[in-house]
């Protein structure tokens, strides 16, 4: 049985392109969404997160910041807000960012208005996920 | 001119001149090249973007479609006009602006008309022609999506608020080194181009078609702003890269052509020198 092509791409560049997987699991917008060869036509939604995919023994991982997602006929093609590869992530830059965020959300709940809270909370997801990746992928 | 010295510090001047605008074109040369790498790199995420709008609107009843999709009648416009913050890139921005001119004053006979301006080039030219709503002049050489989102949010605001009706986006299409076309987009309410091959019907979307095609929308404006403004910067670069070869050729044919004048002048009065000389000698000559 062939598997599934895979394609992720962002606002700036093509991510990945990759044949021959096994099964991707994606972090759709209502949890997390398994998809294996012959899946149903399906479109969805993306929140931040990781996204991993299964190929050959191999498990690899990727930071989605949010975006969409569209399988067709075994092709899985994600259109990504922003997107690394597990080893592009710059650990020491999310965990920055993760505290940077952090503290604006302390200072905002002290009277800051709804904006910037919806900022850093953004921020503080794109952090998260980027975080979570590299630690599944077990770098930080 | 028929001082040598004079002549002597001309050439000198006109060289260094094409020393500066040599190095100009090389920086632009590889700029062009990087710029047109970026566009490159942008294009898969826009071609899927495309392709799934057209798909969501065809899966979306007509009457759920989200209000960027809708028209409405126009009585006030919005045009984006793209220029460069920087100069010497031959006739690309006045090109530019005038095309954006044409446009406004079609325009304005059945509508008001405000303007963003992208770029110094454009804010200095348009200020006093149209009422400017915003300029946005700090956008950087190697533009990133993240410098397109301020000016997406403008537009998508103001349509959705009803401050515009439609939003047109003026900038230098690149179509090769030589050639930048002034063109002209509209960009809200968005139209899509009719669907080559329509994908198949029988998709699960979650949550529905209209939530996803509500999501995708801005992503969708973001996207063909940035592929704008990518058009601009390999046009920009494209543009310098030409007037600055065009400028260090000029330079070195005055150089030539100074040096001929200058070799002549030499040359008679070295001339006029030895005919002192023999003269004299004759003279002396003559009288022993």
């Amino acid at each position: 049985m062939a598997g599934l092509t895979l394609t992720v791409v962002s606002p700036e560049r093509e991510v990945l392109r990759e044949d021959d997987i096994d099964m991707v699991v994606a972090p759709g917008i209502d949890g997390e969404l398994g998809l294996m060869p012959r899946h149903a036509p399906l479109v969805t939604q993306l929140q931040a997160g990781t996204l991993r995919y299964r190929s050959g023994g191999d498990e690899r991982y990727l930071t989605i910041l949010g975006g969409f997602l569209q399988v067709m006929q075994d092709t899985v093609t994600v259109l990504a807000d922003g997107s690394e590869r597990s080893d592009e992530i710059d650990v020491e830059r999310a965990e920055r960012a993760r505290a940077e965020a952090l503290r604006e959300l302390e200072e905002a709940r002290v009277g800051g208005d709804d904006a910037t809270v919806i900022r850093a909370r953004l921020a503080l997801l794109r952090a998260l996920a980027r975080i979570r990746t590299a630690q599944r992928a077990g770098r930080g | 001119m028929a001082n040598p010295l004079e002549l002597r510090r001309r050439i000198r001047s006109v060289e260094n001149t094409r020393q500066i605008t040599r190095a100009m074109q090389l920086v632009a040369a590889s700029r062009m090249r990087r710029a047109q790498d970026a566009a490159d790199a942008a294009r898969p995420y826009a071609q899927e973007v495309l392709g799934l709008m057209q798909q969501l609107v065809a899966a979306t009843g007509d009457d759920l479609l989200p209000p960027m999709l809708q028209t409405r009648p126009v009585e006030h416009s919005a045009y984006v006009v793209m220029t460069t913050n920087r100069g010497l890139c031959g006739a690309l921005n006045t090109n530019v602006v005038r095309q954006a001119m044409e446009d406004i004053e079609e325009s304005r006979a059945s509508a008001e008309v405000s303007l963003i301006v992208i770029g110094r080039r454009g804010r200095t030219s348009l200020a006093r022609l149209v009422p400017m709503l915003a300029a946005f002049t700090d956008i950087s050489d190697r533009p990133t999506a993240a410098d397109i989102t301020p000016i997406a949010r403008l537009v998508m605001d103001g349509y959705l608020a009803g401050d515009f009706d439609e939003v047109q986006v003026v900038y230098p299409e690149f179509v090769n080194t030589l050639t930048q076309r002034p063109t002209s987009l509209r960009l809200l309410p968005v139209v899509l181009p009719e669907d080559a091959d329509p994908r198949d019907a029988d998709v699960i979307f979650e949550p529905d078609p209209a939530t996803v095609l509500e999501a995708l929308v801005p992503r969708f404006i973001e996207t063909v702003l940035y592929e704008t403004l990518l058009e601009l910067t390999a046009s920009e670069h494209s543009a310098r890269m030409v007037a600055m070869r065009a400028a260090t050729d000029n330079a070195s044919e005055l150089i030539d052509a100074l040096g001929l004048t200058y070799n002549k002048l030499r040359q008679a009065k070295i001339t006029s020198e030895i005919i002192d000389i023999a003269s004299g000698a004759n003279a002396l000559a003559q009288r022993a």
